[in-house]
């Protein structure tokens, strides 16, 4: 092996890179714009939900309740039904999510001694999810005024050391449940991949399409020292994108690295190379830029997005796709640089998922070579 | 003295034998023609003998070295240039130079003084920051010979190097492969171009992986051609083909210009025909009539018909 040769393509492959004026833009406009449209748009904090009620009390205890839900920063009373017939349209046209009907007797039963005080809520169903969120916070705020009356009857009644359970939820490591802190380190490890398999891939098939590789295949250049002077330069670009999302992410979102940087950085490199090996098993297969581009996109996009858990949990999935998450390396490298990032964690928490892309590489790395032992005898 | 000896190289893919079983010589310092119709087999040996491809069978020595057990030895004697002039487009000429002055390895003075022929013989001196995919082709022709033999390799392989290139840098090019080969270096050339072929010291041609013809231009156009071909010079050349092509003792006719070609066994007895035939029968006034040396054209027509 000889660093000059190792360092002649290094140097070849940067000037390259710099001269696509195109190229950059795209390649590092591309995780700002996923950052801004992940960061904003995807959004999964569900606020500011339409409710129309219709009181047919429009007693004391009515206004007291539609009030506490109003107060919050979860609802907005877009304003009251009069009659029956409304209920319907109002929900088929999407005008509200969330729609509250008090029974006429509603504070009467509340004061009885027996009594049996209803509401009906008429939820949104079709987004299932935010329908179960919305499911949550009505449940809650009925619990929580319930809580409230039982208190006041208490008092009335001179019991005033009344204290049952006092509920006060705490959630770690993403205290204000945001989605975004939840997001970062997903994004980055799909703007990292992507950057990784495709520019390495599209590299190595260019020259294969140009002819150039026979040039560099007769000179005295081995393979290894081929693909380390390819593979450095695209490391350097990936951990520069990987550096810029974080940086955007701590600016935009607040985003707060727990652990260690050194860790963090660790396991990127580990997660870019199983990247790397990626793009060249890519462009071993391939024999043109657009087959190249195509596989590319399909091994790392796609399953980075979908399988990784960056989005979806993994947990939810059925078993049969939960086995299936494994071919792609982002979902080991999001559980380590979310406990990373998020918890504060450290090597020993996530040193089986470090295992896991190491061995994720030494695979890929086996299978590029066999192929591409049976393509040259073929060739 | 032998630069590349090759002794009954084979190549198969699956059941189709791309190269049979050939064996050659190639002298130190000499202009050897591989000449061969497409898909004949060139390419494949070019690269077998490169140390990029194992052969099937058989064995080659290049410079020495044997390219089944010391291909990385047969690498860093040789130079290699593509018909495609594997040169980067998006770099510029200097960082052409540069990149493959690295990767064989080159430092220092010596780098230096080999960067400076180069541009010489590209005629690129003070043009280094030009783009190299704006050069025109003849140069960044010499620019791709330049930098294939950067490293003063012994042998330099040239697969196709004049393809799609115009006849004047042609001619240039072919001035800059003298000179190497005056310097002592070995060049091995394919060619489409027949008339190229003629300045190479030796030639062999192969159809269908098999070696069908070597020697010099001289022996293949004087042994592998039994008959003899008779240039004929006279007025209404048609009428004269239309009536000699009845005789059996004329195998061939064809036209080359205004003038008449014709294949005989025995060009004297033919000419003394010939004259009788065309000036005492048919009052035809004939200006010439030659027996002459076949083109290679001719040569390798021939052969390939015949094979």
């Amino acid at each position: 092996m000889s660093i000059k040769r190792i360092n002649a393509i290094i140097i070849k492959e940067f000037k390259q890179l710099l001269r696509d004026k195109r190229y950059l833009f795209v390649l590092f406009f591309f995780p700002v714009f996923l950052l801004g449209m992940f960061g904003y748009a995807v959004n999964f904090d569900v606020k500011n939900i339409k409710l129309a009620v219709m009181d047919n009390d429009n007693s004391k205890e009515s206004r007291e309740f539609i009030k506490t839900l109003i107060s919050s920063e979860y609802f907005i009373l877009s304003g009251y039904i009069e009659k029956d017939s409304d209920i319907k349209p109002m929900l088929d046209n999407q005008d509200v999510q969330l729609i509250l009907v008090v029974p006429q007797n509603f504070s009467t039963e509340l004061a009885k001694n027996n009594g049996k005080p209803s509401l009906q809520f008429l939820v949104d169903g079709v987004n299932g999810n935010t329908a179960l969120i919305i499911n949550n916070y009505i449940t809650s705020a009925a619990m929580n005024f319930n809580a409230k009356i039982q208190t006041g009857f208490a008092e009335k009644a001179g019991i005033t050391s009344l204290s049952p359970i006092n509920f006060q939820p705490r959630f770690w490591f993403n205290p204000s449940l945001e989605t975004t802190k939840y997001l970062i380190p997903g994004l980055i490890a799909m703007i990292l991949i992507v950057t990784a398999v495709v520019s390495v891939s599209l590299s190595l098939v260019r020259e294969k399409e140009r002819g150039t590789i026979e040039q560099i295949k007769v000179s005295s250049v081995n393979t290894i020292e081929m693909l380390l002077g390819k593979a450095v330069p695209y490391v350097c670009i990936a951990m520069l994108n990987g550096i810029l999302v974080l940086i955007a992410g701590m600016l935009l979102f607040n985003l707060e690295i727990q652990g260690s940087y050194l860790l963090l950085l660790l396991t990127t490199s580990i997660f870019l190379l199983a990247g790397i090996i990626l793009g060249i098993f890519v462009s071993v297969v391939a024999d043109s830029q657009q087959v190249a581009f195509t596989i590319a996109v399909f091994l790392s996009f796609l399953p980075s997005f979908i399988l990784s858990g960056f989005v979806f949990p993994i947990d939810s999935m059925p078993p049969i796709i939960q086995i299936i998450t494994n071919i792609t390396p982002a979902k080991f490298f999001v559980a380590a640089s979310r406990s990373i990032i998020l918890k504060g964690a450290g090597v020993s928490a996530i040193y089986d998922q470090l295992m896991y892309l190491i061995l994720y590489t030494l695979f890929f790395l086996i299978l590029a070579v066999l192929i591409s032992i049976k393509k040259e005898k073929e060739l | 003295m032998h630069s590349i000896t090759v002794n009954n190289l084979t190549k198969k893919f699956g059941s189709f034998v791309s190269v049979d079983n050939i064996s050659f010589n190639v002298k130190e310092g000499e202009i050897f023609g591989f000449l061969g119709a497409n898909g004949a087999g060139k390419s494949t040996t070019i690269r077998m003998l490169c140390g990029i491809l194992e052969p099937t069978s058989g064995d080659a020595l290049v410079g020495g070295f044997s390219i089944n057990s010391e291909p990385d030895k047969v690498k860093s004697s040789i130079g290699y240039m593509s018909q495609r002039f594997s040169l980067y487009n998006d770099l510029t000429v200097q960082e052409n130079i540069d990149f493959f002055g690295g990767v064989y390895g080159l430092s220092g003075s010596n780098f230096r003084e080999r960067k400076n022929w180069v541009l010489e013989i590209a005629n690129l001196k003070g043009k280094e920051n030009l783009l190299t995919g704006l050069l025109p082709g003849g140069i960044k022709q010499r620019l791709a010979l330049g930098t294939a033999v950067i490293h003063n390799p012994k042998i330099v392989f040239l697969d196709e190097p004049t393809s799609g290139v115009d006849p004047i840098s042609r001619r240039s090019f072919w001035d800059l492969i003298n000179q190497l080969s005056e310097e002592g270096t070995t060049v091995f050339v394919t060619t489409h171009y027949l008339e190229e072929a003629e300045f190479c010291n030796n030639i062999i041609l192969i159809n269908a992986g098999k070696l069908v013809a070597e020697g010099t231009s001289e022996e293949l156009k004087t042994n592998y051609i039994n008959h003899k071909i008779i240039d004929i010079e006279c007025d209404r050349t048609v009428e004269a083909m239309e009536i000699l092509e009845k005789e059996t003792f004329v195998l061939d006719t064809s036209i080359f210009g205004n003038n008449l070609h014709i294949s005989v066994l025995d060009d004297v007895s033919a000419k003394k025909s010939v004259l009788a035939l065309l000036e005492g029968k048919h009052s035809f006034r004939i200006r010439k009539i030659d027996t002459i040396v076949p083109t290679l054209e001719d040569v390798f027509i021939h052969l390939i018909e015949k094979g």
